[in-house]
């Protein structure tokens, strides 16, 4: 191997000046965009404030969340009255439905005298969350009649109450509940907690995963994926989470709730009616439809909305900037004040905001999908338009003229001089703002212009219905994916590519 | 055109050619009538769908249309710029229509930065903010996509589909998700944005990438470098002009993305809009109108400028 002594390394950078000098800017561009960037993203730091809001930020919070997307919890709760008497509730709309019995909820029932004090009778009955499923609010109303009666005269009676409640949330997890002791066990450890009604008092020291803020306040109890817990003086709430989504198929008012897979189907064959009135395939096609927890009927009519909101808004945009384009292009239309006023025309529907004609078709059309059709029409409008203009004013000339030459009429030198040329990247650019439209469609809905994404919205604002919100990113991803391959293949036709 | 019928005169040959070339006219024709026929009835069956499940009907509520447009005119012209500049108006009532001074922000005693001016800025830091980390992760896993570079179909598969998801996400979801976690601010949007863009640049990244020629990087193979270094010395310097075009489209993209997101909750000004055509303020919303249009337009103007200069007269697909 052969090296270069100076003299020729000083011939060679003297025969190529442009590549051994070369200007500041052009050596240093680099690194001087990069420190730009770095810079700009410090600045960022500081304008919006991002170390306090991450510092400050829930993060528990958010593990709880991204665990409900695919999961549920159900949440059995003893309930300690002064008088040492326990019961065991579920809250309103359990998934387990009303008069769950769940196997891993060992209860030992056992009867009580119980005193009816004259004051405080109404706070402690009303306090207590209402019994079960959706007799919850006879339960309260009864509750609060033997209340007021129990206001005139204390009274004595039997009543049955639950002396022991063991709960167990997994193999090595369980929450053992007798009057005025909590034995809690999980990951080998015991913790064992003395609750009298005023104070939580834990036996020794407390392992990791319970925390108490103040002495004698709650104690939380953190079990992971399994479940968590808390522990007050007069209520013991257990959360257990199961992995999965809760009732997808029948709400808890369904007479197929609960049922196997086999028990359904042989019910929905057999010939004995649950209703009357209707087969009982299609009661369970109703129950279905109209589940109260996943609304299917009415997530699929508002998917089927930002379809159609995007479908029709770009195919109308396509139909009214095509004729516009020709105006708009120099080389067809040799006018310059209507080529102006057109390219103008298109600059002003495009830059004001899709957002913006969404907000303002949704106060002219109430909220809905016309207001969002609108929206991505004059916005695609504007958008293709220009793309079209420009497309026609970048064709080849000579097909024209070939066509001009033989005495066409002018619609003709368009039809087959122009068309021909561009009609494949018109359609091609048509179909990529379908694609795009109908992921744009879905975040417009938010403001109120309807489709799926006013129901994403409210979903998530209510910060319990993380599944739903799943759910409904699972369709709209299909859907987005599904469109997504249809566009690719029909462009790729078009263009004459092998698609990718 | 091809109304001839069949003539005497063709010889046996031509007269097959003649009829092929009619029958392939015809299976053309009733093609395209077909492709016409189902897209009207996709059309029309839309239509109606919308036109039903919409709160107000498209015939009822069109002549309100332009009540709609007459209600969003200010008491007089000068308004506008009052809302603009939170000057005080003559028309002050105490309520909140009139009340443009007070979202002044001061940055010493006499001087400050009018509400709406502010917000913008904000919005432009999101969208500019987040181009910028889309930009740095679809760098970072633009190489590994790229069938050239990547010989692993499996890993060039992953990462593919994971840029897919990262695009198709919806961005409403990402953003209330943040929110529910991050509380108030303009953070929720900033990431919203963010990994929209690391799958929207990732894709187009990768493609330049795949089309990037391969001379140099083969010189340095032949010298024994390194992926990284055959990378870095091969492929980015001449993929990188266009990287930066593709960054300037994504930017003006963004910059109507972070509007939308603000009025969904991420702040800057997307929600003051929302708020003020909601409750009916003209003055103010002509005024945000009136700057986001200026912003739009001065921002897809400055970046179409850049990309002229960085790849020359090139046109360029938009990719959202």
């Amino acid at each position: 191997m052969t090296t270069l002594n100076s003299s020729q390394m000083d011939e060679i950078a003297a025969r190529h000046p442009a590549v051994f000098h070369r200007s500041f800017w052009q050596r240093f561009r680099i690194a001087i965009i990069t420190g730009g960037f770095v810079l700009y993203a410090l600045y960022c730091w500081w304008f919006f404030a991002i170390g306090h809001v991450l510092g400050t930020a829930n993060w528990n919070i958010a593990g709880t969340y991204l665990a409900d997307w695919v999961s549920y919890e159900v949440r059995p709760e003893v309930a300690i009255e002064p008088d040492g008497a326990m019961k065991l509730t579920y809250p309103r709309f359990s998934p387990l439905g009303p008069n769950a019995k769940p196997d891993w909820v060992e209860i030992e029932l056992g009867t009580m005298t119980r005193t009816m004090p004259a004051a405080g009778a109404m706070t402690t009955t009303e306090k207590k969350p209402a019994s079960i499923g959706f007799m919850g609010e006879g339960a309260v109303i009864g509750g609060s009649a033997a209340a007021a009666e129990g206001l005139a005269t204390a009274t004595t009676r039997e009543e049955e109450v639950v002396k022991r409640a063991k709960i167990t949330l997994n193999s090595s997890t369980s929450v053992e509940v007798v009057p005025e002791r909590v034995t809690v066990q999980h990951a080998g450890e015991t913790l064992v907690v003395d609750v009298d009604g005023s104070e939580v008092k834990p036996e020794g020291t407390l392992p990791a995963w319970a925390t108490q803020k103040t002495p004698g306040q709650k104690i939380t109890l953190a079990f992971g994926f399994a479940g968590w817990g808390e522990i007050e003086a007069d209520d013991i709430s257990i959360r257990k989470r199961f992995l999965g989504w809760a009732n997808f198929l029948f709400d808890t008012n369904s007479p197929f709730h609960g049922k196997s897979t086999s028990e359904v189907a042989s019910l929905i064959t057999s010939d004995e009616r649950i209703d009357p009135k209707q087969s009982n395939l299609s009661l369970a096609w109703d129950n279905i439809l109209y589940n109260s927890e996943w609304q299917h009927l009415d997530v699929w009519t508002k998917l089927l909305q930002t379809i159609v909101m995007a479908f029709v808004g770009t195919l109308f945009a396509m139909l009214l900037a095509f004729p516009l384009a020709f105006l708009a292009a120099r080389n067809i239309t040799r006018n310059w004040f209507s080529n102006q006023i057109t390219k103008r025309l298109f600059d002003f529907l495009r830059s004001v905001d899709m957002l913006i004609w969404a907000l303002f078709f949704t106060r002219a059309f109430g909220p809905g999908p016309l207001a969002g059709m609108s929206a991505i029409f004059f916005t695609d409008t504007g958008t293709l338009g220009k793309l079209y203009s420009e497309a026609l004013e970048n064709i080849d000339d000579k097909q024209r003229e070939g066509v001009k030459s033989v005495g066409a009429a002018p619609v003709a030198v368009q039809r087959f001089g122009v068309l021909p040329q561009v009609m494949p990247l018109f359609a091609s650019q048509a179909l990529y703002f379908w694609e795009s439209n109908t992921r744009s469609a879905t975040i417009i809905g938010a403001v109120g212009a309807g489709g799926i994404g006013l129901k994403l919205w409210e979903a998530m604002r209510t910060n319990s219905d993380w599944e739903n919100v799943a759910y409904m990113v699972l369709l709209i991803l299909m859907v987005v994916f599904v469109f997504d391959g249809i566009s690719n293949a029909l462009r790729s036709r078009l263009m004459g590519k092998p698609s990718h | 055109m091809a109304t001839n019928t069949l003539h005497d005169g063709f010889s046996e040959k031509g007269a097959l050619i003649e009829r092929h070339w009619q029958e392939l006219n015809a299976r053309r024709r009733l093609y395209t009538w077909l492709g016409l026929a189902i897209l009207a009835v996709a059309l029309s069956g839309s239509l109606w769908f919308a036109n039903e499940t919409n709160a107000g009907k498209f015939f009822d509520r069109l002549p309100y249309l332009f009540d709609f447009v007459g209600d969003m005119v200010p008491r007089d012209g000068f308004e506008v710029f009052r809302a603009l500049f939170d000057l005080p108006s003559p028309y002050d009532d105490g309520s909140f229509k009139y009340n443009y001074p007070e979202g002044r922000l001061y940055i010493t005693e006499s001087l400050y930065v009018p509400e709406y001016f502010h917000k913008m800025l904000e919005t432009l830091n999101i969208a500019l903010f987040s181009t910028i980390i889309g930009m740095f992760f679809g760098f970072l896993l633009c190489f590994l996509a790229a069938k050239n570079l990547v010989a692993n179909r499996l890993l060039r598969g992953f990462v593919r589909r994971f840029m897919e998801i990262l695009r198709a996400f919806p961005e409403v979801v990402l953003a209330g998700f943040f929110l529910a976690i991050l509380s108030l601010g303009p953070l929720p949007a900033v990431i919203a944005v963010s990994i929209h863009t690391v799958g929207a640049l990732g894709k187009l990244f990768f493609e330049v990438v795949e089309n990037a020629d391969m001379k140099a990087e083969e010189g340095l193979r032949a010298v024994g470098a390194s992926w990284v270094e055959r990378v870095w010395f091969g492929i980015v310097p001449q993929v990188l002009p266009n990287f930066m075009s593709y960054f300037l489209l994504r930017l003006e993209i963004n910059v109507r993305a972070s509007t939308i997101i603000g009025a969904v909750g991420g702040g800057g000004i997307g929600e003051l809009l929302r708020l003020s055509i909601g409750q009916n303020h003209q003055a103010k919303t002509l005024a945000i109108v009136l700057l986001l249009l200026i912003t739009i337009i001065a921002v897809d103007q400055f970046s179409a400028w850049l990309r002229r200069k960085l790849v020359g007269d090139h046109a360029f697909r938009l990719a959202q």
